[in-house]
């Protein structure tokens, strides 16, 4: 087991070399000179050849990668070029939100896409596998965007004035906040990787409010999520959901769950324990390709719900050219993506003992 | 299980093994129901994209004078005042005939579709099959490159490419196509080393003919139905990415009728003119359901997989 996971981890070393060298490529082919784009048009030779040795751009291009490499390391990811403050900090502030929506949204669609598909496959061709079935192929083909909106309609709009009114925007009701934890635990203002840490953590405000015991705010922010997280959740349950039940059916299908009805165990055994266990590999695999689905559509959605997350910062940054921010931004969630892809590949050796073995 | 059933599928066995193998592909994607459905909302999509010009009222940037911005649909037939001139989809907020725009829209979606998966298809058959039948370092880097473009979220990886090639339709469509390259590039590789050693491809190679020769009249032929399905289903997303790009302003720059667009300038006037958000949704909507359904009908017609004569009888 302990080889696999180590010679796993081995092969992850050049794909997570060519995500940074590809994110450092991005930001250099750019055309025009990053002097005029920082410092505008009207800029000296001298201040340029100035901005030039300070940013270090008279460099070897490799002698740049590495350096760039090394702050990595450091959590360094730069200095924003529109508001001067570095990254690191922009990335600590917005991404929690979008790591809310994205869990938010993999909760959903995958307790309802996994129930969905286990009632479709065991009634086969009854009304609910039919609708299930047209809803999943609807729901794969529906714009994330587009589907946040008709969601902010129906339930900000028509449902007002009901109790399943729910907040078309914002991450919190107007008067609620909540202070950094930091504040709360009176600690001492922390730097480095703890104090990123718990900046993160604090931002993240679903996890703030529910460890510092906050559950009015906790409740204000689940509330708010709904709306985003069934948008985003919406593509990956239906696919979810169609995996689900194609894996079912296979399962179903076989010698062994013939017998174990054949022994007299009751159906809801037979399903859960035995047919399900066997089918969820292909399922977990869906679930962990999805994440790169589910956090484009929180990029997506954000814009939309106007929540404080990457997708509104990414987009403005790239409105004014601010290209350290989307380095940044980009080489930070394809890492959490190629991340997750991992724990996915440890699943498999949990739930497989054969892919240990190999 | 009765007699009769028995000679029945004894009788559609040997008719499978009558019929060429294409001529069974053919059979169960006509028979195949959401390959059906796709079809017939495929087949309307391009008849509305050839008839643009005739079926649209007014021109897809026509400012329209006389009209309200943001004017709710008028319809006559539905009691709408005759006095009024009729706009079945109602204004939007330029005061442009919301039908006709969407009627537009239909192409560009469809070409949008079609290109960036067309250019997509070359590149990557090209490294792909480059990467195959060379082997060793070639292979190496080719398929690498093409793991660290897998490596991320595709749609934000088409974001940061816009990023740096700067906003607009083309570069929006360059990007799109270019992280769906590394797709292509594994079916064709994959193909190539299934059929290079085979017995058939060394006879060519002995008869003189070239690599070029050999890919085109030995390996692609083996790779053309797994590229057929993946093309269809990419089209799919590739209308919804595009969508998207333009709906965040990455994309087509306005007056375009492209429907993201549109959805993305009138997305504010949803509680006042939810109309003007709601109809071009359904169009994407529409057509990616259409690429969709008819990329799950090719998959399953095409995979051979499919014929399992004991997964045949285990169904019944």
């Amino acid at each position: 087991m302990s080889q696999f996971l180590i010679r796993r981890f081995l092969l992850l070393l050049p794909v997570l070399f060519g995500i940074t060298f590809v994110t450092f490529a991005l930001a250099r082919i750019l055309p025009g000179d990053p002097c005029f784009a920082v410092l505008g048009e009207k800029v000296s030779p001298e201040q340029c050849a100035a901005f030039r040795e300070r940013q270090g751009l008279n460099d070897p291009i490799m002698v740049q990668f590495v350096r760039y490499l090394g702050d990595l390391t450091h959590g360094d990811l730069g200095v924003s070029l529109k508001d001067q403050r570095p990254v690191t900090d922009i990335v600590l502030q917005r991404l929690p939100m979008t790591i809310e929506i994205t869990i938010g949204a993999m909760f959903f669609s995958t307790f309802f896409g996994v129930l969905l598909g286990i009632i479709s496959a065991v009634r086969r061709n009854s009304a609910i596998d039919v609708g299930t079935m047209i809803g999943a192929n609807v729901g794969v083909s529906m714009p994330v965007f587009w589907l946040g909106l008709m969601l902010a309609y129906v339930f900000a709009l028509k449902l007002k004035g009901t109790p399943f009114w729910i907040p078309p925007s914002g991450r919190l009701s107007s008067g609620i906040s909540i202070p950094p934890l930091t504040e709360f635990y009176h600690m001492e203002k922390l730097s480095g990787l703890w104090g990123a840490v718990v900046t993160f953590a604090s931002n993240m405000v679903t996890f703030n409010a529910l460890i510092t015991g906050n559950f009015d705010v906790f409740r204000d922010a689940l509330w708010h999520l709904i709306l985003p997280c069934i948008a985003v959740g919406t593509i990956p349950l239906s696919i979810i959901a169609r995996m689900t039940r194609s894996s079912m059916l296979e399962v179903l299908s076989l010698d062994y769950i013939r017998t174990a009805r054949a022994k007299g165990l009751i159906e809801r055994v037979v399903v859960l324990k035995h047919a399900l266990r066997n089918a969820l590999l292909p399922i977990v695999t869906v679930v962990g390709l999805s994440v790169g689905g589910l956090m484009s559509g929180a990029v997506l959605t954000e814009t939309v719900f106007a929540l404080p997350g990457v997708g509104t910062q990414l987009i403005s940054a790239i409105l004014s050219r601010d290209y350290a921010v989307v380095q940044a931004f980009t080489v930070v969630i394809a890492l959490i993506f190629v991340f997750v892809n991992l724990i996915v590949d440890f699943s498999y050796a949990f739930l497989d003992p054969r892919v240990r073995l190999q | 299980m009765t007699a009769s059933t028995n000679t029945l599928r004894a009788e559609s066995l040997t008719s499978i093994v009558s019929r060429t193998p294409l001529e069974n592909a053919l059979r169960r994607f006509v028979r195949h129901r959401s390959a059906q459905v796709g079809f017939v909302i495929l087949g309307f999509m391009i008849l509305i994209a050839i008839f643009a010009p005739v079926l649209a009222p007014y021109s897809p940037i026509e400012v329209l004078k006389d009209v309200k911005p943001r004017a709710n649909p008028c319809i006559h037939a539905f009691g709408c005042d005759v006095n009024q001139s009729e706009h079945i989809f109602g204004i939007d907020g330029n005061r442009r005939d919301m039908l006709s725009r969407v009627i537009y829209g239909s192409r560009l979606s469809l070409e949008i579709g079609i290109a960036t998966v067309s250019f997509a298809i070359i590149v990557g058959t090209l490294l792909g099959a480059v990467g195959g039948y060379a082997g060793g370092w070639t292979d190496n880097i080719i398929m690498r490159v093409m793991d660290v473009l897998l490596a991320f979220p595709s749609l934000l990886l088409s974001i940061a490419i816009v990023a740096v090639l700067g906003p607009g339709l083309i570069n929006a469509l360059l990007a799109i196509s270019f992280v769906s390259i590394p797709v292509y590039a594994r079916i064709v590789r994959a193909s190539v080393l299934q059929v290079k050693e085979q017995d058939f491809v060394s006879a060519s190679r002995a008869l003189g003919s070239s690599p070029l020769g050999i890919l085109i009249s030995h390996v692609l032929p083996n790779a053309i139905t797994p590229i057929i399905v993946q093309a269809t289903l990419g089209i799919a997303s590739a209308i919804l990415d595009a969508a998207a790009l333009s709906f965040l302003g990455l994309g087509a720059a306005p007056p375009t009728p492209e429907w993201g667009l549109m959805l993305g300038e009138e997305r504010n006037s949803l509680f006042n003119a939810p109309h003007l958000v709601f109809i071009p949704g359904i169009a994407i909507m529409l057509t990616v359901l259409a690429f969709n359904l008819l990329g799950d009908g090719l998959r399953d017609a095409l995979d051979p997989r499919q014929v399992n004569v004991s997964k045949e009888y285990r169904k019944g």
